[in-house]
């Protein structure tokens, strides 16, 4: 009953950032199809280990989909071509016997490469210390039920918090845009009315934060939106811009 | 040592009240002069390190991943529990406490698990200020449910991704604080070790994951809370990084370790389907609120389940719990899974799984309502089986998925070493011998929110702390020795890979100390600890190099620590002649299976001393009184 497939690897091998780059090609043998891409690579990696030669580098952790550590451009889709799906939560049972799969880092100016499939995402870390929080310290906090949502806008900022924070929206946009990573937390706030009062002042150092960190600018291409393994919709890049032209033209901040 | 937990008096609602009072407070401006290391940036770690630097300490916090949005609190589901009674149904602080008391078999302390309910309603309230978007109802305010078999509906929840929207709150909190420069994040870094100075827990050693550099940190006290030890067992439901390093290091430099052996097994998670699996994925459990679990009757019965008639099935769980059926706690629905596969009644190609079917409740409600309830989790489930349960039933199977033990801490949270303090699941604190559902999310929140920003200053205030700087020769031994076993190693270049080792510790531990366990069994596996241990230092190959970014030498090194840390939880389950929560020692049992407690002989927490290297580790015991709650022996009859 257990399937089984052999197929061609074509991995992206750097050491490091400051040395050249390029593909190496691996077979993998006897994968059950049962197996999760990253499965998959862990046994290459025993084969190469036990070989004495270096594994590939990539970065995991939960594998269920919800750390957002994984992630790598499959056949030139970021985390492989299922729909609402990342990398550690794809199954060898999308692929056929004798495929070729190439493997590669997210590419982007924003995002440097540590080692083979590994890059540097800290530029999301610093576009959320801009502002993607609201000021509020421990033990300052009213009664929860003091601040009523209605359960539409609840639902929808639910929505655009699932983002994971993974990279595929700026590995996927000809851009390398992170308006979609951006977008989502904005929205989040701007919909909650626990983030009004620091709306304004979010959208504009959030946005100029992402400016400054080298992401490209949304051409409305639509690979983010499609490519997001938790589906965030590009409706949320609308909201944001409408918070930055609020937050700039009506807004005392500046 | 005399363990003293330092639990405050008078009665029990008062004591946390009146210990607030007695703490010696830390004068404002001079709370920037203190230096708090943090490591671990899961609910407990990310929440202390935010509410400390609110308060102006200056704060170092280090994490192993890339970011600190990702730790592994990101992936509990189920929701986190409050006794904010907002249903109505006669919820409150006492009622949350007992049955969390209960729930743990009578294993924690009273004056702990008092305060965790206590604190329980403010976290609710700092999680909504930070935007957390929990489920609403039509009025607007917070709903919420029932979960893991309480009988009031207490459990916040945002969809099925309770974890990550409240790490991504504390996230939040943090970031503003890095922001802001009280808390200098450092992330990919392992802490490889704790620097003690003259008694004192003044830093840690830590390796950049990136640049493999060995770097030193100091200050006047530190905190981890880097998570449970489940990945001993290699397949858990844990994330892939998650291990027992920090705090088994911890323990060798002088911290005791509590209750090792208390694992949880969760039932309800998606079966092993071959050797290369890496991880196990959790499937809710309010499934059991309508799947049926049954096994084929006839042992060896390999037809499909549609094949096989209503009388040629077992439901057990129904036939033995006529009252609570299905929906028997955790660890009685895991050992009776195992039951009934070690009889050769299991399912599916490896006979290790059984049914949890929908048909009938399908029937009685159509697929609509099922799809509603359960749609996302059925979703999952086909992503990673390919297989439909409105078609056919799921295959489930036990997996280890929470850590109750871990180091001893007093009612400050600090450890036997003054200055180290231990939050969240990778203390003992609060759960005793199981942990109820949706009741760590609120621990790792309580202890960092509310209750270390206290406590620390009643440590730092009350203690004279001499200038340490990394160049102290306490911080030059510590890190030539994590360079030394870095070295080591690099060097045995043997013919067995670290999961390979890892993978048979796993089963060595899943046989022996897993959901049952004897006194034969635990003596044998202890043996087999120590030779497979033997072995990894002779025949581990460790590739790279320790200047780079090197996965496999920071697995080494979790593995060895697990190497070492295992044969300590085997130590203390053959040393716990009772049965209690997830501990099932086969030769305490009721007629009915169930775990026999013996209270008059082992109501203590057991606190272990490491005594060195191949030394059998110290017993210590911390007698566990129970004043305000009576001790009953759980039916589910």
């Amino acid at each position: 009953m257990i399937k089984t497939i052999n197929i061609t690897l074509k991995v992206w091998r750097q050491k490091s950032s400051d040395v050249k780059g390029g593909f190496v090609t691996y077979h993998a043998t006897n994968i059950s199809t049962d197996m999760s891409f990253l499965e998959m690579l862990d046994v290459v990696n025993e084969q190469l280990t036990l070989n004495g030669k270096d594994p590939i580098a990539f970065d995991h952790d939960c594998r269920e989909g919800i750390c957002g550590m994984c992630g790598a451009v499959a056949n030139g889709r970021a985390h492989g071509s299922e729909k609402g799906t990342t990398l550690c939560q794809l199954h060898m049972r999308h692929f056929s016997d004798q495929d070729t799969i190439v493997v590669e880092p997210w590419r982007s100016r924003a995002f440097k490469l540590i080692k083979d499939l590994v890059v540097d995402r800290s530029a999301f870390d610093k576009i959320i210390q801009a502002g993607g929080y609201i000021s509020v310290n421990t033990g300052a906090a009213p009664e929860a039920n003091t601040i009523p949502v209605p359960q539409e806008i609840a639902e929808k900022a639910m929505d655009a918090a699932a983002c994971i924070g993974c990279g595929a929206c700026v590995a996927s946009c000809p851009n390398a845009a992170a308006m979609l990573f951006v977008g989502g937390k904005i929205s989040q706030l701007a919909l909650l009315p626990q983030g009004k009062p620091e709306a304004a002042q979010r959208a504009l150092s959030m946005v100029r934060t992402m400016d400054a960190l080298n992401f490209g600018n949304c051409t409305n291409e639509r690979e983010c939106e499609a490519e997001c393994p938790k589906k965030i919709s590009i409706t949320n890049i609308a909201r944001m811009n409408r918070e930055f032209i609020k937050a700039s033209i009506v807004s005392a901040v500046k | 040592m005399a363990l003293n937990a330092n639990i405050p008096g008078g009665p029990l609602a008062e004591k946390w009240d009146r210990h607030r009072f007695e703490l010696k407070l830390v004068n404002p401006a001079n709370k920037k002069k203190f230096n708090i290391i943090v490591v671990g940036t899961g609910l407990a770690g990310g929440s202390a390190s935010a509410s400390l630097a609110e308060l102006g300490y200056r704060v170092k916090t280090f994490c192993i991943q890339d970011s600190p949005r990702r730790a592994h609190s990101i992936a509990a589901q189920g929701g986190i529990n409050a006794a904010k009674n907002y249903t109505n149904e006669g919820d409150s602080i006492q009622r949350l406490f007992y049955d969390t008391i209960k729930g743990g078999d009578f294993r924690a302390r009273e004056a702990n698990v008092y305060r965790l309910a206590q604190i329980s309603n403010s976290i609710i309230d700092q999680c909504v200020a930070q935007g957390v978007p929990f489920a609403r109802d039509y009025g607007g305010l917070l709903a919420n449910r029932s979960f893991g078999g309480s009988q009031v509906s207490r459990t916040f929840y945002t969809r099925g991704q309770t974890g990550q929207q409240l790490l991504l709150g504390v996230y939040s909190a943090l970031s503003r604080q890095i922001a802001a420069g009280n808390v200098k994040m450092f992330t990919r870094r392992e802490m490889l070790d704790l620097v003690v100075v003259n008694g004192q827990a003044r830093g840690i050693v830590a390796r950049n994951l990136i640049t493999g550099r060995i770097e030193r940190f100091a200050a006047d006290a530190v905190v981890l809370a880097t998570g449970g030890y489940s990945n001993v067992f290699f397949l858990s439901t844990n994330a892939m990084a998650s291990n027992v390093s920090a705090i088994y290091r911890a323990y060798k430099r002088g911290a005791f370790f509590a209750n090792p052996c208390f694992t949880q097994i969760h039932p309800t998670c998606i079966p092993v389907h071959g050797i290369y699996q890496s991880k196990l994925t959790l499937m809710s459990e309010s499934l059991r609120n309508d799947g049926r679990v049954w096994v084929p009757k006839n042992p060896g019965d390999k037809r499909p389940p549609g094949q096989i008639p209503e009388a040629e099935r077992d439901y057990y769980l129904e036939n033995r719990y006529p009252s609570f059926g299905n929906l028997v706690p955790r660890d009685v629905a895991s050992r009776n899974a195992k039951a009934q596969c070690d009889m050769g009644k299991g399912v599916g190609k490896t006979g290790l799984a059984v049914y949890l079917d929908f048909e009938d409740a399908i029937k009685t409600d159509g697929e609509a309502v099922i799809g509603q309830k359960y749609g996302n989790l059925f979703q999952m489930y086909e992503k990673i089986t390919a297989s439909n349960p409105y078609k056919e039933p799921m295959m489930i199977y036990p997996a280890i998925h929470y850590a109750m033990g871990g180091l001893w801490v007093d009612y400050n949270l600090m450890s036997t070493i003054p200055g180290l303090f231990v939050l969240g699941e990778a203390n003992f604190s609060d759960h005793g011998a199981n942990r109820l559902g949706a009741s760590a999310l609120m621990q790792g929140l309580a202890d960092g929110y509310f209750i270390i920003p206290y406590t620390i200053g009643g440590y730092l205030a009350g203690t004279a702390l001499p200038e340490v700087t990394t160049d102290h020769a306490a911080f030059e031994s510590v890190s030539t020795e994590a360079k030394d076993r870095v070295a080591r190693l690099l060097a045995v270049n043997g013919k067995r890979t670290v999961d390979d080792f890892h993978r048979q510790l796993g089963h060595i531990l899943w046989e022996y100390c897993g959901m049952s366990r004897n006194e034969a069994g635990l003596l044998k596996a202890q043996k087999l600890i120590q030779e497979l241990r033997s072995e990894f230092w002779q025949n581990v190959i460790v590739p790279g190099s320790d200047k780079d970014f090197n996965q496999s030498l920071e697995r080494a090194g979790r593995a060895a620590d697990f190497l070492e840390f295992a044969e300590l939880m085997v130590i203390d389950a053959h040393g716990r002649k009772e049965s209690c929560g997830c501990h099932l020692n086969e030769a305490y049992q009721t007629e009915d299976n169930e775990a026999l407690r013996d209270d008059k002989n082992y109501s203590f927490v057991a606190a272990w001393e490491f005594a060195g290297n191949d030394k059998a580790p110290h017993l210590n015991e911390e007698p566990l009184n129970f004043e305000n709650v009576e001790l009953t022996q759980r039916s589910y009859k």
